[in-house]
């Protein structure tokens, strides 16, 4: 468990960095006046109609997620096989061949249902 | 890093007050890399970085801050220092804020379980590339929160494109590390790299023809998650407006371009881990300071040489299509890497201690292709010098 400490102290260097520099920042950098146009978002020039967070995405991000989740799910489930595929031999094989075959299935279907095409 | 504590410890230490020696040698050291190496080593590469794409398109590049614009770096941070920090009204601006933190701490982390040398590791994790691909991912959550709360169009499509598109490329990433996890048997990067030697014909890439295709795809999916060209759609400049960065200044917007540069170094340590022997050297000295630093000099030159080529494809190829983007890693990458782990499976099983015939014809066989394209290079490089005499004798 030791190991991990570390990684926690790493993490505190690493808000460190990013607290500090943005603090000198605040503190060498010039302030003017706020003003209508200095705080609008840049769309082009334009004067920004409504906010960001109303518009419609696609589809097909969504799409993406899903693929996503299955497919990692099933890269973590190989881990613990793949470090002990030396001692499993042919019955590993065997088994993970079986347990790609079924996602393989699930993947051509997805594949034939056009959830691949980014249209 | 214990083996390096315990060579300079008395041996009469023992108990708790080793332990403590441990750990503080573990953070010290992580404050060193944290502190002494990626700030600099990040900064250089942005310097490095201009230099060689000025190189390739026959420009000057940086040349006046320090000797050949080295010190461009530091000018450049300094001057990001001294401007205004403005965050735009309608935004959220505690997700605004929050958003650089998580992106730098998401690589900064990965630094935790990067070798250097032999000894020189933060912390040999038992599960250091899992751990590696899993704070890497923090990335994705900076970047789609910087996206979302900046309230600007432009933001939120970069955002959420670098999101799937770091997500898809993450499957093909994830899938080429099989080929290596099933040669060395564990998850350790410390013991990837005792799994090979330092002579080419013993590095994982090149066990069989299918680990030689996982180290390809490897290297293409881990700079499409770095955001690199081809794959820079997140931050496309000219439509986009520099993607979900377009809201940020100062020194935030300075901090998203270190996590990239820094990633650079990130996917530079994988490649040469996993694939290419990490930092073996043959032992030709019993003093384990002169091994270390020669240990450190091969890896920093393997992690190096994959920054250079990420470098020489963004001055070289023009950026991808999204659609096409996406079709490359669903349809090409995934199956691949799906085969090549079979592939290996295969060949561990039908030949468990591996062939050294195999290993030496595809060392030979990756000689002979970097044989062919370096006559190419000098061809051109030859034909352009030709060329640059007859624009001498009529200029135009």
């Amino acid at each position: 468990m030791s190991d991990y400490i570390p990684v926690f102290f790493t993490l505190v260097f690493a808000a460190v960095i990013v607290a500090v520099m943005v603090s000198l920042n605040r503190i060498l950098g010039p302030r003017t006046e706020a003003n209508a146009i200095k705080d609008a978002v840049f769309e082009c020039g334009n004067e920004p109609t409504g906010t960001a967070w109303g518009v419609r995405f696609a589809i097909k991000f969504y799409l993406v997620a899903l693929l996503f989740i299955v497919f990692d799910v099933e890269v973590v489930f190989m881990y613990p096989w793949a470090v002990i595929f030396r001692e499993l031999g042919w019955f590993g094989f065997v088994e993970m061949m079986v347990f790609m075959g079924i996602l393989v299935v699930g993947y051509m279907y997805a594949w034939r249902k056009g959830a691949l095409e980014w249209r | 890093m214990q083996g390096f504590i315990d060579s300079l410890l008395a041996t009469t230490t023992t108990g708790l007050s080793r332990e403590l020696a441990y750990l503080g040698g573990m953070i010290g050291f992580g404050a060193l890399v944290v502190f002494g190496f990626i700030l600099p080593m990040a900064g250089i590469t942005s310097w490095l970085e201009r230099r060689v794409w000025a190189k390739i398109q026959s420009r000057v590049g940086p040349n006046r801050v320090g000797p050949g614009g080295f010190l461009q770096w530091l000018a450049d941070g300094l001057k990001n220092l001294l401007k205004e920090d403005v965050i735009p009204e309608a935004a959220d601006p505690t997700l605004f804020r929050l958003a650089p933190y998580i992106v730098v701490a998401g690589f900064v982390a990965a630094f935790v379980a990067i070798p250097f040398a032999g000894s020189l590791i933060i912390a040999d994790l038992n599960i250091g590339i899992l751990y590696i691909s899993a704070v890497t991912s923090l990335v994705v959550v900076g970047i789609l929160m910087a996206g979302w709360s900046s309230n600007n169009r432009w933001s939120m499509l970069g955002g959420i494109r670098s999101a799937s598109q770091i997500i898809s490329y993450e499957i093909p990433a994830g899938l080429s590390v099989f080929p290596v996890v099933l040669l060395s048997g564990t998850l350790s990067m410390q013991g990837i790299i005792e799994n090979q030697g330092w002579a080419p014909v013993d590095w994982h890439m090149f066990h069989s023809p299918f680990t030689l295709a996982a180290f390809l795809m490897s290297y293409i999916a881990l700079l499409a998650e770095g955001n690199r060209t081809p794959f820079d759609l997140p931050e496309a400049e000219s439509e986009l407006v520099a993607g979900f960065a377009t809201e940020y200044s100062g020194m935030r917007s300075l901090l998203f371009f270190l996590a990239e540069w820094g990633n650079l170094y990130v996917i530079g340590a994988i490649m040469a881990t996993l694939f290419m022997g990490g930092w073996q050297v043959p032992a030709f000295t019993d003093n384990v300071v002169l091994l270390t630093v020669a240990q450190f000099g091969m890896f920093f030159a393997k992690t190096y040489f994959w920054v250079f080529v990420a470098m020489w494809i963004r001055a070289t190829l023009p950026r991808v299509r999204v659609d096409q983007l996406m079709s490359l890693c669903w349809k090409y990458m995934v199956p691949i890497a799906m085969v090549n782990m079979f592939g290996t499976a295969l060949v561990m099983v039908v030949i468990p201690e591996g062939s050294r015939l195999m290993s030496y014809a595809l060392c030979g066989l990756m000689l002979f292709g970097l044989v062919r394209f370096g006559r190419r290079v000098n061809y051109h490089l030859k034909r352009s010098r030709r060329y640059d005499t007859v624009g001498a004798i009529m200029p135009v």
